[in-house]
């Protein structure tokens, strides 16, 4: 089996409409490393591309069964990929090595990054590369508080790019940098004025990228430490979203932890906005990155080694509404179930203890001894 | 695909460190997907008991989940039982319920 990382890496382009996508997308495309990218966009592009081959993808979405609006498969993003591999296999087009998906300005990038994440046959194919967001520099702040897609584009980007500054007043970038910075403290912003936008630091270098895993992580750990900084205590910002970090100084169980975030982010994961982990994980040398937004999770990363000499475990939850004491006391709880418990506390390890439960209650001819200690109740 | 059954397989949960070959087999202690499967089953079983549900293994990497009534559901992965387990227990399982955290901690433990 191929891993993760050998997988065709699919960006994600986003933002607001008019913020300067497709500009961007051109001056991307003209750089080398990206020969042999296939490009995907929403609506009737402006590019001009020679090169690339574009396909043109409806809006058409599949709910999934008891999926919320972000667990919305995106079926003509699925069969065009589908559809790409096929014909990249069959020797139809030429051996693409990236896919960018230029997402329409009103489109909100969660169900798009579920496709990937989630798709039988796409996961075996296709990874989630970079999420770059377009931020429309004169009209970011009253997009952000008016629309919640503006807000999911900033906190899903692993890239944020500042357009339109040459139209800006003055000191309308460093007013925006906090704001944005409340919402995703750990994407680097670019200035889309910069001479020669870098289209590795942009689009390439990714936490699953072998090149530039490392560099990566050291970025990020130093974002997260900066954050830990600026947020600590948990401040509401706009439109009431806290970040919260944590750091643990116990050795975390993966079985337990997966546990743990994953019935947290079914339950709460419309109300989180991103979620970012460097763990130490009991028995695995080097650090463990996870990475959550809304219901979904990116298939961990890993380093073989710890960046410095700190070994604690550091956790970032942008959430709107989450309480920051519940979140902690959640975790400590759950990682304290990865230890069998004591002799004597009785918990129903298997389903033996329902049956018996059932066959107790089924008639008085069935002999069954209750377990010594009621762990599991009714449902009420 | 599993060639017995016929069940189409994907890269597996994301919980599940054998989807992940690249970050845990360099793992420094005896590890196996049956010792990891046991164990996640202990630590559900723990948690869904505060709901009336248990889950137990059941064919092809499935479980089989059920509650005290006697309905069922399988599921795959973790990402699918939580879901399933709120249809069969008829409320929410929140793993911020300050209840559910009170009867998962040990006595005596702090929180943090």
């Amino acid at each position: 089996m191929s891993t993760y990382s050998d997988l065709i890496p699919v960006n994600v382009l986003t933002g607001a409409l008019g913020s300067g996508k497709t500009t961007l997308l051109k001056a991307l495309l003209r750089a080398p490393r990206l020969d042999g990218t296939m490009v995907l966009v929403n609506e009737l592009g402006e590019v001009g591309i020679d090169h690339h081959l574009v396909e043109h993808a409806s809006e058409s979405t599949l709910l999934l069964e008891n999926g919320c609006l972000c667990c919305a498969m995106r079926d003509d993003l699925k069969t065009a990929l589908k559809d790409l591999h096929s014909r990249r296999a069959r020797g139809e087009i030429p051996c693409y090595e990236r896919v960018v998906v230029e997402t329409t300005g009103i489109a909100d990038p969660v169900p798009i990054a579920y496709t990937l994440l989630a798709e039988p046959v796409l996961q075996h194919h296709y990874r989630l590369g970079n999420v770059v967001t377009v931020v429309d520099a004169v009209n970011a702040a009253a997009q952000l508080d008016r629309f919640a897609e503006s807000v999911k584009q900033v906190a899903l980007a692993d890239r944020l790019v500042v357009s339109k500054l040459d139209i800006a007043g003055p000191g309308v970038l460093a007013a925006l940098r906090p704001r944005l910075a409340k919402v995703n403290p750990d994407a680097p912003i670019i200035t889309a004025e910069v001479p020669g936008l870098d289209p590795v630091g942009l689009l390439i270098a990714d936490i699953h990228d072998r090149r530039s895993k490392s560099a990566e992580v050291e970025r990020w750990m130093r974002s997260t430490t900066n954050a830990a900084v600026a947020h600590k205590g948990h401040h509401p910002h706009a439109a009431g979203i806290t970040a919260c970090c944590f750091t643990f100084d116990a050795v975390l169980d993966w079985t337990a932890f997966g546990v743990w975030m994953s019935m947290l982010l079914h339950r709460h994961g419309d109300r989180v906005l991103r979620m970012k982990g460097l763990l130490n994980v009991a028995g695995v040398p080097g650090p463990v990155l996870v990475n959550g937004v809304q219901h979904l999770v990116h298939p961990p990363a890993h380093l073989d080694r710890w960046p410095d000499e700190d070994r604690r475990s550091r956790l970032v939850v942008i959430s709107s509404g989450l309480d920051r004491g519940e979140i902690e006391r959640s975790l400590h709880a759950f990682n304290a179930l990865a230890n069998p418990p004591p002799a004597g506390r009785d918990l129903p390890s298997t389903a033996a203890a329902l049956r018996g439960r059932m066959r107790a209650s089924a008639g008085a001819e069935n002999r069954f001894e209750a377990p010594r200690r009621p762990a599991w109740r009714s449902s009420g | 695909m599993c060639s017995l059954c016929g069940i189409l397989g994907g890269r597996g949960h994301w919980t599940e460190s054998a989807s992940s070959p690249e970050v845990f087999a360099g793992r420094t202690e005896v590890h196996t997907a049956g010792r990891e499967r046991q164990q996640r089953t202990r630590i559900l079983n723990v948690v869904l008991g505060h709901y009336g549900l248990a889950v137990s293994d059941w064919t092809a990497g499935r479980s089989v989940l059920r509650s005290a009534t006697g309905r069922t559901a399988l599921v795959d992965n973790v990402g699918e039982l939580w879901p399933a387990a709120e249809r069969l227990a008829g409320r929410a399982l929140d793993p911020l319920d300050p209840a559910l955290l009170t009867a998962l901690a040990p006595p005596g433990a702090g929180t943090s």
